[in-house]
């Protein structure tokens, strides 16, 4: 091997991107969430919005830890709660470009009820949800996407419940923009975040993600490469999908994966209600009072 | 001095807005001390209403109404629910029209607060009638305190009736009184 | 853009949840996250009146733990933030506190306590959530709670709550009670210019010049605070972490942030610690009590007065940091025979008194449902 081919690249054109201090990553040989997040990086550049405005939330779990590895401001908070903090910035800063950028037990078993009311309001945030069929930072235990039947480590006889379909429940909750992409389909899926990111409202990606420690290993499927060769060959792409069929089962070799940017629509994204012309009623007055007999403060809930 | 009032009734009738005026008058424009406290629970929807007020030239530590000087009942089921909390000796206030008192308190000042509401145009101002009445009775807030605390209180273009109301039920102190 | 008044100026007859709302206006209030319950409520409901009319940013939240959640999002982006409720949403912020206190995150949470535990008295008053306002959340760290017991006070200690929140970037708590939240009293706003305003200490440099160290404290503990999208790309993270913020997993780094973030508040109690005192100078019996209570406790002290008896009030208004070097001077005199602990739980505050002297400690207690009456706090004060 001659000098030039054994030379380490000395700079990435994402250097800025990544907070070089805190590499290396946590994240296991094989992972998905490293494709992914070098996705969103990616995203961030191509938006055309300055690396200034952007900001990533997360919450806790594998994925949550990409918000301490991108170089934006960014925010690691409680498990499940990376939504609504996320909504905060959003809302008195809608100059801001904000990201939550989490895992699928994060984002849709502990903080499952953040996630529909969120995309019920339509905030304007991009939720990047990393699936990987199980709860990987703790050990690999059983959440609310493990197929059924699966094995993880709270579910040594086969996961007992039916999962979520992600896009399929993003999508009825009201979220404008519905995609799922795998680690693998990095340039599709950066692509769908440069889309997310320049639209206002409540976008959702779905990336399925190897694991090969927490789901691969205990339910027969190899190694990270393994399951890569599985999306490879399995996939298929159809914006158009029913998105009631969307249920993937990794272990089944008959079932195709289907991916897609399956929902993009537009409608008003939420803003906090705002009086321009004169305040509601006279301050100090019991406005209620003529119409309701003068009871206008009864009533405690 | 503290004087405790109550003024009990049902919900819808004003109850309430009331109190909140007794208090506001006391303690904005007469430049006296006042708590207002109101029934919460269940009970303040449709069913019996309570406005406690306690009225004091020194501050007032404990704002709750415990003994009250002043019942004021609006509605017969108050009048059972509060009629025994009422301080030996003090003054029960009737609405005639709503509420039949038992035999001990025949001689309960009384008027027909409802009836005289109608007669300005307007059944909803009953309470204030009322609130009237029983400031010409028991003098707890000037005239001119109760009358500022109406004028600040109600829906601006509901005033000059709100004020109507309050007359109405004062001229009801005075023509007992010249009787 | 704002067309209504920030400060409502001038004499009101106020109920105490709305002066708690117009309290937090006046200092500034820019986003509100919450979900209603009772006895808070009315804080809530006045805040979607007002802060529309302001400009400011009112959500309605889709549970308590998203609603701390949300504040504290706002609140990392620079707004002054606050959200309300009473003991069972209270129960459900203690995971978001601890990630306040850990983030060093200013905001402001109003409990209006009522009878506990669980669901208990909606409706009815309680004192039970004063421990839990202190240690609810896991692990060590500090906050600052006020206890107002007026109309008034419930304006001027929510001016006063965003203030230390900014300043010591803590969590604030304002303990009110179902009484105070729900009496209506008089009520004065002084003039918006007469309203104090101390706001967060912020990074000195633009963030082109020098590495900015977000979690790397001045000498009174406090970093000063980059907000997002300014420029800094700062972290912020619930792990122990070191001055740039990143993820620090060891016990010293461990030892560094803990100690700091406790320190905030216990270095500074002297500056922060508020109570009133009524004839405590030669007291033999000290009545301690607050929110509520303390109005009977007043009317108490004032009657053994009448008797003759040598009875004095301490009333901490800040409830935590408690009024511990108060209560010791007092102590140091050698006068104060017995103290009275009155409270509408089964014994709480009276374990912050037994702590700190070993002279009698009297009870009087109240499970919740209804204010401890004047009578039985004199009979105590008395036998």
């Amino acid at each position: 091997m001659n000098a030039e081919g054994a030379k380490i690249a000395s700079s990435h054109h994402l250097d800025s991107l990544f907070r070089a201090d805190r590499l290396p990553h946590i994240l296991c040989p094989g992972c998905g969430i490293g494709p992914a997040m070098h996705c969103f990086a990616q995203a961030m550049l191509e938006s055309g919005i300055p690396l200034e405005r952007h900001v990533c939330v997360s919450g806790i779990g594998c994925t949550g830890r990409v918000a301490g590895y991108v170089n934006v401001d960014s925010y690691h908070t409680t498990h499940g709660r990376a939504i609504p903090f996320a909504l905060g910035i959003s809302v008195v800063r809608p100059d801001l470009k904000v990201t939550v950028f989490s895992g699928d037990g994060d984002l849709i078993s502990i903080g499952g009820n953040h996630f529909i009311h969120a995309a019920r309001r339509n905030i304007n945030l991009n939720v990047i949800c990393v699936n990987n069929f199980n709860y990987g930072m703790t050990g690999g235990q059983a959440g609310p996407t493990t197929p059924l039947g699966a094995k993880a480590a709270t579910a040594p006889y086969g996961n007992a419940e039916r999962p979520f379909i992600l896009p399929y429940l993003a999508a009825a909750v009201g979220a404008t923009f519905v995609a799922r992409w795998t680690a693998l389909h990095v340039r599709q899926l950066k692509e769908a975040m440069v889309r997310a990111m320049k639209k206002k409202g409540f976008t959702f990606i779905e990336v399925l993600a190897p694991c090969p420690t927490g789901f691969g290993r205990p339910n027969n499927i190899g190694d990270g490469l393994e399951e890569m060769e599985r999306y490879r060959s399995r996939c298929v792409v159809n914006h158009r999908a029913a998105l009631h069929e969307l249920d993937l089962d990794l272990r089944r070799i008959d079932q195709p994966f289907v991916l897609g940017n399956f929902v993009d629509i537009d409608r008003p994204h939420f803003r906090p209600p705002m009086i321009e012309h004169g305040p509601a009623a006279e301050f100090g007055r019991d406005e209620r009072s003529a119409e309701r007999g003068g009871d206008g403060m009864e009533g405690a809930p | 001095m503290r004087t405790e009032i109550q003024i009990a009734g049902f919900g819808g009738q004003g109850i309430v807005l009331t109190g909140l005026l007794l208090g506001k008058a006391a303690a904005l424009y007469d430049g006296k001390q006042a708590v207002f406290t109101q029934s919460y629970g269940p009970e303040a929807r449709g069913g019996a209403s309570c406005a406690n007020i306690v009225i004091s030239d020194a501050p007032i530590d404990f704002p709750l109404v415990t003994r009250p000087d002043v019942l004021v009942c609006m509605f017969q089921e108050a009048y059972a629910k509060f009629r025994p909390g009422l301080k030996k000796g003090g003054m029960l206030i009737l609405d005639s029209g709503l509420v039949r008192p038992s035999p001990m308190d025949a001689s309960a000042p009384s008027i027909f607060a409802t009836r005289l509401a109608e007669e300005l145009g307007k059944k909803i101002v009953a309470n204030v009638v009322m609130f009237g009445y029983l400031v010409g009775l028991t003098r707890a807030v000037s005239f001119a305190a109760a009358e500022k605390a109406i004028a600040s209180t109600v829906k601006a273009k509901t005033v000059t009736l709100n004020l109507k109301a309050f007359a109405s039920g004062l001229d009801q102190v005075r023509s007992k009184a010249a009787r | 853009m704002s067309s209504g008044k920030r400060v409502s100026g001038g004499e009101h007859f106020m109920v105490g949840d709305h002066a708690c709302a117009e309290g937090a206006l006046a200092a500034g209030l820019e986003f509100f996250g919450g979900y209603p319950i009772t006895p808070s409520t009315e804080i809530t409901e006045h805040l979607s009146r007002r802060m529309p009319e302001l400009g400011a940013s009112f959500v309605q939240m889709e549970d308590e733990l998203g609603s701390l959640a949300a504040v504290l999002g706002a609140s990392a982006a620079g707004a002054r933030s606050m959200t309300a409720t009473s003991g069972p949403g209270f129960s459900l912020m203690m995971e978001n506190i601890g990630l306040a206190a850990m983030m060093e995150i200013p905001c402001v949470i109003v409990d209006v306590m009522r009878g506990s535990p669980s669901t208990g008295l909606p409706t009815a008053v309680g004192q039970s959530d004063v421990m839990q306002a202190r240690w609810g959340s896991h692990g060590d760290y500090s906050i600052v709670a006020y206890c107002p017991n007026s109309a008034q006070e419930c304006f001027d200690l929510m001016v006063k709550a965003f203030n230390t929140a900014d300043e010591y970037r803590i969590p604030t708590l304002v303990l009110m009670d179902e009484v105070i939240g729900h009496m209506t009293e008089r009520v004065m706003i002084p003039e918006a210019a007469k309203i104090a305003f101390s706001g967060r200490k912020r990074p000195v440099r633009p963030p082109q010049e020098a590495a900015f160290l977000p979690f790397k404290a001045d000498g009174d503990g406090v970093p000063p605070m980059a907000h997002a999208g300014e420029g800094y790309k700062v972290h912020f993270t619930g792990l122990t972490h070191d001055e740039k913020g990143y993820p620090a997993l060891n016990a010293e780094a461990h030892r560094a942030l803990v100690t700091r973030l406790v320190d905030k508040v216990r270095l500074n109690a002297a500056a922060i610690v508020e109570y009133e005192g009524l004839h405590l100078d030669d007291a033999e019996v000290v009545v301690v009590a607050y929110g509520c209570t303390s109005r009977s406790a007043r009317q108490a002290v004032l009657t053994a007065r009448e008797k003759g008896a040598r009875v004095g009030l301490l009333r901490p208004i800040t409830l935590w940091p408690f009024p511990e070097d108060k209560l010791r001077r007092l102590l140091r005199k050698g006068v104060v025979k017995r103290f009275v602990v009155a409270e509408i739980n089964m014994g709480q505050i009276s374990r912050e008194v037994e702590r700190l002297t070993q002279i009698p400690v009297l009870r009087v207690n109240h499970p919740g449902g209804a204010m401890i009456l004047p009578e039985d706090i004199l009979e105590a004060a008395l036998s």
